[in-house]
């Protein structure tokens, strides 16, 4: 049979997605409705439009049907836009005369009501089958790809994701803010459930970072923009001057005995503000690169340029330069693992926990730190009075599973917090309890970490603590901090004494995550974290291709799902650079050049910068490449100038019309 | 000699201005006098709607019919008109897009008629007069054309074949469509005779235009010394031209006033007032609602500013929730 070549015929498929759509709208009456409507050849439904059977039915209806448009009403176009555009194409078609109506999330999902639900899904139906027929056939486009990876944050994930993208063969580029990589592991004492030594499992791979002949490591460095596309990034990272010469310092540390101060002057970082550090420093003794830095906030030489300067004459190497300027280092790749790392919460925000108010409340941090054999007090758990603690609370889900503050759970505090439990007793025979709501030891050997500390003769107490007070009530509490807690399990308010209070703080997002997220324009769930493109099968890619997200900046998990998270983000990465090639889908917008006036409204609007204005010729241009299809431009060309495949004009607005106008 | 070609030209809500455009022809017009024959030119010459009627349908050659649709009369003329006509020519921005006489779509019938017979300070009508289509009085009767409660564009109400745009149209427009009528090289029926791109690209002040424009505040052309040759939009000022149908010659811009917009959109954009406030939107600095509010605060009225001479025709059209008699529904 002959049809017109534009004569649209246009196959409708509702799917019933198991139960997931057609427990809520009649399905059947949708493809009748459908069947109504002008230019519609053939309507069905079918259980699941996604198998084998439901793809080899457009392609057999094509054939027999001629048709040359495709509808399907199903899930979402995330999962299976492509599915179906690959079945339209094998059926003869251009892929790109296919349009997808969402009835899952959009319908069935959102609404209670059959009947409504029923009629939306028709009105949507009718949307997209007006729409179809103004689809044209679009080609995608091949890009090459640079070889070369970016890797943001020198964290556990960030050092993973670098060393097996550089074992296999790729140039890889690691930019990490702080003056060492190591992360939040690097400050950790032992790893649960199995309590090996975390400096043990992460200085070999931090030296193998430094030592690696694929890997560039910058250290106190900051990304500072990204511009191009999928497979051709143009990353431009800023390095602050630490006014020490990295080629030519060997990490002596002369220099810091050296120093003008005699004593440490700054609180140190590294270790959560518990000892004191001094300007010119190295954040801890397996520190990588091992070269000092100089913190110029707190530097006299850097601050006031008159100081002694006896750090410059202990040196011998004259690595250290008063006059080193920041650098800007332009650099390609093909594609970007954001592994940024996470920020434990500010306990200083539920004040009735007293943080920084009595003495002997600690973050979890500090804790770590303090039974760390080289941290500030070399592994001695002590009081503020110096004395050792005979009894210790410690307090979970601070920060985390709290309408106040978080709602999420953190995933990590049960786990520490019952390691932290296990050394400090282990340090200092105390009592110790632990405050819980759950406890969650879903993983691989933590239910029994978990049994092994209740062996141990840890108390486990649930419920959440009210607060911790220092006002007693017995002579019993003199003198020591109180916790006041409903015992859930016993049905009663409890107070129990203690020396020293432990805050099981939680994972947020770093503080700058949103101008992270702006620079490598990615997305972001509403808590801040980094959004992946699909919580279950794509959970290391973002929605911008080519940038890949790996450990705690996408959520808060444990070191085992840190590094599982980290291969896979370098195993995506490799798969992307690695093939050479990529396509790239053509929704780009154009300029139709007889028609721009050269008025340059796009120009500045255009986030991806692929909008130029020819001076010569007073137009503006796309460039497909760099061009994400966000639409932006279209909106805003006040002449209507720009247009953008798949959301032409009269494909809008024959949607638009088809959800408005009732058949 | 064969027969001159027949041309009427008239009005419907109309300020006149169109008229006076075509004796902007100046000496133009003579030759224009000397090639065609005119049936109809009210402002001009003495002819009665009965002349018109008398006609065979489709002897008129071209028509131009200016002002906008807005009472049973302009009706019943544009479609006396349009059946006797060949071409019908929406003459200028009422016809064309409804223009000034279309901001009435803002409101209703009933406050309009309030707001000109009774509220306004210099009406004096302590009776209550109102106009009505139908009156007897000492045994005569006499008749008022009625309002209709919306105002349209000339196409909305019958087919158009060209659209000559302007607020009023230019004498050079003019005189193309009509050197482009006599000698059968008009474009495609539907076209408007003017170029399709938007006036930036002939502007004088181009050049000036920067590329991150980043508006922290709107300023209103009557409150400050405008520089005579920097773009408007750089100095704060709304100017039309981005969304704007070039071909006009830019005489606002000459005369150190920005564009409002008289030409209408380009083929290409459905409704100039939705894509002007949509670009400029775009380019507001703050990011903050208060502060964006304070920069909008330099536009007090956006529909008079973006709409001035579209409402009508735009996707807008009229103010949601005011009646529309069924038949004026298109």
């Amino acid at each position: 049979m002959e049809h017109r070549a534009d004569e649209p015929r246009i196959g409708v498929y509702v799917c019933h997605c198991g139960s997931n759509i057609a427990g809520k709208v009649r399905v059947a009456a949708v493809a009748e409705a459908a069947a109504l409507l002008p230019g519609v050849v053939v309507s069905r439904d079918s259980k699941y439009m996604c198998s084998d059977p439901g793809q080899e039915m457009i392609q057999q209806d094509i054939r027999e049907h001629a048709l040359n448009r495709i509808v399907v009403a199903s899930c979402s176009p995330l999962l299976h836009e492509e599915t179906f555009r690959k079945a339209t194409e094998r059926g003869g078609l251009n892929p790109y005369f296919f349009q997808m109506v969402n009835l899952r999330e959009h319908d069935s999902w959102v609404h209670e009501d059959a009947d409504a639900a029923t009629e939306k899904a028709v009105d949507l139906v009718r949307a997209a089958v007006r729409r179809v027929r103004f689809h044209r056939a679009l080609e995608k486009t091949e890009v090459p790809v640079h070889p070369d990876v970016l890797v943001v944050g020198g964290g556990i994930a960030g050092i993973h994701a670098a060393l097996t993208l550089a074992d296999a063969g790729k140039r890889v580029y690691l930019v990490e803010r702080e003056p060492t990589i190591g992360g939040h592991m690097a400050r950790f004492d032992k790893t649960f459930p199995t309590l090996d030594c975390a400096a043990c499992i992460l200085t070999p791979k931090m030296s193998s970072v430094k030592a690696h002949p694929n890997i560039t490591l910058w250290t106190y460095s900051d990304v500072t923009s990204v511009s191009g596309y999928v497979g051709n990034f143009k990353v431009v990272v800023r390095r602050r001057p630490r006014y020490v010469r990295e080629d030519l310092c060997v990490g002596c540390l002369e220099c810091i005995d050296a120093c003008v101060y005699k004593e440490g002057r700054v609180p140190d970082e590294f270790n959560a503000g518990l000892g004191k550090r001094k300007p010119i420093y190295i954040p801890f003794p397996q520190a990588t690169p091992q070269v000092v830095v100089v913190d110029p906030a707190s530097c006299i030489r850097v601050k006031t340029g008159k100081c002694k300067s006896t750090c410059v004459e202990a040196c011998d190497r004259d690595a250290i330069v008063f006059d080193q300027k920041e650098e800007i280092r332009e650099i390609e790749v093909g594609a970007i693992v954001v592994a940024t790392g996470f920020e434990t919460f500010d306990a200083a925000r539920i004040p009735q926990y007293g943080l920084g108010v009595y003495d002997d409340v600690y973050t979890s941090l500090q804790v770590e730190r303090m039974v760390n054999s080289s941290g500030p007090t070399l592994g001695e758990v002590r009081l503020k009075n110096g004395s050792t603690p005979r009894s210790i609370g410690i307090i979970h889900c601070v920060g985390s599973r709290d309408q106040k503050t978080n709602r999420w759970c953190s995933r990590v505090c049960c786990m520490y917090s019952l390691k932290l439990a296990h050394l400090l007793k282990e340090h200092t025979g105390a009592q110790v309890y632990n405050f819980y709501i759950d406890i969650r030891a879903a993983g691989k050997g933590y239910e029994e970490f978990f049994d092994r500390l209740r062996e141990e003769g840890v108390n486990f107490i649930r419920g959440r603590v009210a607060e911790i007070t220092d006002w007693t009530m017995t002579p019993e509490e003199e003198g020591r901090l109180v916790i006041r807690v409903e015992d859930t399990l016993a049905g009663f308010v409890r107070r129990i004494p203690v020396d020293m209070v432990v805050l099981a703080v939680g994972l947020e997002p770093a503080h700058d995550a949103q101008e992270v997220r702006r620079v490598l324009n990615i997305g972001c769930s509403n808590e801040g974290f980094f959004m992946e493109r699909h919580p279950k099968l794509a959970p290391v890619e973002t929605f911008t291709e080519g940038i890949f997200l790996a450990g705690c900046c996408q959520g808060p998990k444990d070191i085992p799902d840190t590094v599982a998270q980290a291969g896979a983000a370098a195993a995506a990465a490799l798969a992307l650079v690695d093939a050479g090639r990529v396509e790239l889908e053509p929704n780009t917008a154009c300029v139709v050049d007889e028609a721009c006036s050269g008025c340059k409204t796009c120009v500045a609007l255009c986030p991806y910068t692929a909008i130029s204005h020819d001076r010569e010729r007073g137009k503006a241009a796309v460039n497909g490449a760099l061009c994400k299809g966000c639409g932006t431009c279209v909106a805003a060309c006040p002449s209507g100038a720009i247009r953008q495949n798949l959301f032409e004009d009269d494909q809008i607005f024959g949607e638009i019309e088809g959800v408005l106008v009732h058949a | 000699m064969p027969e001159k070609p027949k041309i009427a030209f008239y009005w419907c809500a109309s300020c006149g201005g169109c008229e006076e455009s075509a004796v902007d022809l100046a000496e133009g017009i003579l030759g224009l006098l000397d090639a065609v024959e005119f049936v109809l030119w009210p402002v001009a010459m003495d002819f009665k709607k009965k002349d018109v009627e008398s006609l065979a349908d489709g002897s008129i050659t071209a028509t131009f019919l200016n002002g906008a649709i807005r009472t049973s009369e302009h009706e019943e003329m544009a479609r006396l008109l349009r059946r006797k006509s060949r071409i019908l020519i929406a003459y200028g921005s009422c016809a064309h897009q409804g223009g000034i006489p279309g901001l009435a779509n803002q409101f209703s019938r009933e406050e309009i008629l309030r707001g000109v017979y009774d509220d306004s300070p210099s009406t004096n009508n302590a009776e209550g007069v109102r106009p009505r289509s139908d009156h007897r009085e000492g045994g005569f009767r006499v008749t008022l054309p009625d309002l209709h409660n919306v105002v349209r564009s000339l196409d909305q109400l019958v087919p158009v074949d060209y659209s000559l745009p302007g607020c009023p149209p230019t004498p050079k427009l003019l005189g193309e469509a009509v050197r482009a009528l006599l000698a059968g090289t008009l474009p495609p029926r539907g076209s408007v005779l003017a170029p399709d791109v938007a006036l930036c690209e002939s502007c004088p002040r181009k050049d000036s235009k920067p590329t991150d424009l980043s508006y922290q505040e709107f300023r209103r052309p009557h409150r400050v010394a405008l520089d005579p040759a920097t773009c408007f939009l750089a100095q704060g000022i709304v100017c039309m031209g981005p969304a704007t149908r070039g071909g006009c010659e830019a005489p606002c811009i000459g005369g150190n006033m920005p564009c409002t917009g008289c030409f209408g959109p380009t083929s290409r954009a459905r409704d100039q007032g939705a894509k002007a406030l949509s670009a400029i939107a775009s380019s507001v600095e703050p990011t903050d609602d208060a502060a964006i509010d304070r920069v909008l605060d330099g536009i007090p009225d956006p529909i008079g500013t973006f709409y001035r001479y579209g409402l009508a025709r735009s996707i807008l059209r009229r103010k949601a929730g005011l009646p529309v008699d069924p038949r004026e529904a298109r």
